[in-house]
């Protein structure tokens, strides 16, 4: 498996990679599903990696943005692939980059990347993706839930969805307001943070949204802005993926080793920074001693 | 940690009870299995069409309309055609005993009925992708 996706790594970096975000029932997956047919219209292949949660319980997850999808089913010029985030926090599951990858290789030449729409990591899709857009919908509450979230400001496409309903105006109007305060919107000098209202019934907004992702790559081809992008999505990548190969190879140590420490927390002979920093330092030593073992046989 | 079952839960054609599916959804997200669930009214090729794009172990087609004997013969053709014919395929709903012979001889490897127990279900389903082994 890995040698096969530092290859495609490699290969990959073509496709444009759209991130949608938004909190759940905002509309994400039936926009997705719109915008992919109207890409398909301009003879545009689609890839679309769409996240939903895992249960924190089983493990196990209900994948069903694909419902929202259907007229896509059978046409060869998108794929579409769901996936649970299993226990990833940020929104995005560790595997989506990879399977980001491996369509961008396979010639999709753009990848809609759908969140989960949770919590105040969803700002990582910042960091995964060409162009963000932020959904905020009429009627769930909060006139705009992504305050609540914190995801506002990643935004590069400000999208109110559900445009249909009456009560979307209110929606376009306190956003357009934070967007003049200047708390609601990616701060760069090179664009200016559009807001669109779309209804995917009606089918308003949906070029214009198509529109504006396209001058959003553009702007930032001709600018500074794709090449900070560029690097930010590197970094991004790097760290996290460092993050799961440490967990991965630590976990099982930390936990077989955490018995005996575990004791003296519970019997207040020491705190739980002192005694974290001795199960992190002895673990450690326990994986070079494996190390060593296995070199040696 | 073992990458969790994959399972599609499709309904095909005109059959629009889904609260058996729902609850079997349910029942095996709980046991730890990702479930894609295709929503109503999907045509074998699409059925099959996701199955491979999502790349699960089981297609499970839940089926309370009577229509399962010409759809499955065109769910297998279409996996055959598109060199998928190792996916396990299940089938739930209702359908008579005297069908079940034959669509398992079609190649339905189980074929849950009404009130077949969620853990049922779940057992019959790990020991399927059990018997196939690894991928
Ligand atoms: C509730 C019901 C309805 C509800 C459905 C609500 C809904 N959203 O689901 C309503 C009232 C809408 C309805 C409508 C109709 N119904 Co109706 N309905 C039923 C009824 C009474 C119960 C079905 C049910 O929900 N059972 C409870 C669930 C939990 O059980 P289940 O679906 O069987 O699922 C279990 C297993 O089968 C299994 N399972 C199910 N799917 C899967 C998938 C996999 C992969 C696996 C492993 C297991 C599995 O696990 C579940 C748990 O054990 C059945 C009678 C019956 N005995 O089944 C008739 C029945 C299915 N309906 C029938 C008919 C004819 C109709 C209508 C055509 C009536 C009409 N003339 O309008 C319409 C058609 C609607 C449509 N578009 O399809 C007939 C079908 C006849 C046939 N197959 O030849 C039945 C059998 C009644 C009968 N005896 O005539 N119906
Ligand atoms: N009125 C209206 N409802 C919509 C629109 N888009 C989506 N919905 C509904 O909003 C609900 C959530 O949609 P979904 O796409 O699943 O949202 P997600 O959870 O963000 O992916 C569904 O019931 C949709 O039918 C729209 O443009 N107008
Ligand atoms: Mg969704």
């Amino acid at each position: 498996m890995r040698p096969a996706l530092a290859r495609i790594y490699r290969l990959a970096g073509r496709a444009h990679i759209v991130g949608i975000t938004g909190v759940p029932g905002s509309g994400k997956s039936t926009l997705v599903g719109k915008l992919a047919q109207k890409l398909r219209a301009r003879s545009m292949r689609v890839g679309i990696v769409a996240i939903d949660p895992s249960s924190p319980y089983s493990g196990g997850a209900i994948l069903g943005d694909r419902v929202r999808m259907s007229e896509l089913a059978t046409d060869s010029g998108i794929y579409i692939r769901s996936m649970a985030t299993r226990g990833a926090t940020g929104g995005i599951a560790r595997a989506a980059l990879d399977a980001v990858d491996i369509l961008d290789v396979a010639g999709f030449e753009t990848v809609i990347i759908e969140t989960v729409g949770v919590g105040q990591d969803e700002v990582e899709i910042a960091r995964a993706s060409h162009t963000t857009v932020v959904i905020s919908a009429p009627g769930l509450g909060d006139q705009i839930q992504a305050i609540k979230a914190g995801i506002l400001e990643i935004a590069d496409i400000h999208v109110v969805s559900k445009c249909d309903r009456s009560d979307a105006n209110r929606t376009l109007t306190d956003l357009k307001q934070m967007l003049t305060l200047g708390t609601a919107g990616t701060a760069a000098k090179e664009w200016i943070t559009p807001v669109i209202a779309t209804s995917s019934v009606s089918g308003q907004g949906i070029d214009e949204l198509l529109d504006a992702v396209g001058r959003h790559r553009h702007v930032a081809l001709a600018t500074e802005l794709g090449a900070q992008r560029a690097l930010a999505i590197a970094e991004f990548r790097l760290q996290k993926t460092a993050e799961n190969l440490l967990l991965g190879r630590y976990a099982k140590i930390v936990v077989e080793n955490s018995k005996p420490l575990a004791l003296r927390l519970m019997r207040r002979e020491g705190d739980p920074y002192t005694l974290a920093d001795e199960l992190l330092n002895s673990s450690l030593q326990t994986e070079h001693e494996h190390d060593a073992r296995s070199k040696i046989a | 940690m073992a990458a969790p079952i994959r399972i599609l839960l499709a309904k095909v054609g005109l059959d629009g009870h889904d609260r058996g599916v729902r609850i079997v959804a349910r029942a095996l997200r709980d046991a730890g299995m990702d479930v894609i669930y295709s929503g109503l009214h999907r045509t074998p090729d699409e059925v099959v069409t996701v199955a491979i794009q999502e790349d699960v172990d089981i297609l499970g087609v839940s089926l309370l309309s009577g229509a399962h004997m010409t759809v499955f013969p065109k769910i297998f053709e279409r996996l055959r055609q598109q060199g998928a014919d190792d996916m396990i395929v299940v089938a739930g709903g209702v359908m008579p005993d005297e069908d079940v012979a034959a669509l398992k001889a079609m190649g339905v490897k189980e074929i849950l009925l009404q009130d077949t127990l969620p853990q049922v279900i779940v057992d019959t389903l790990r020991r399927l992708v059990a018997e196939r082994g690894p991928r």
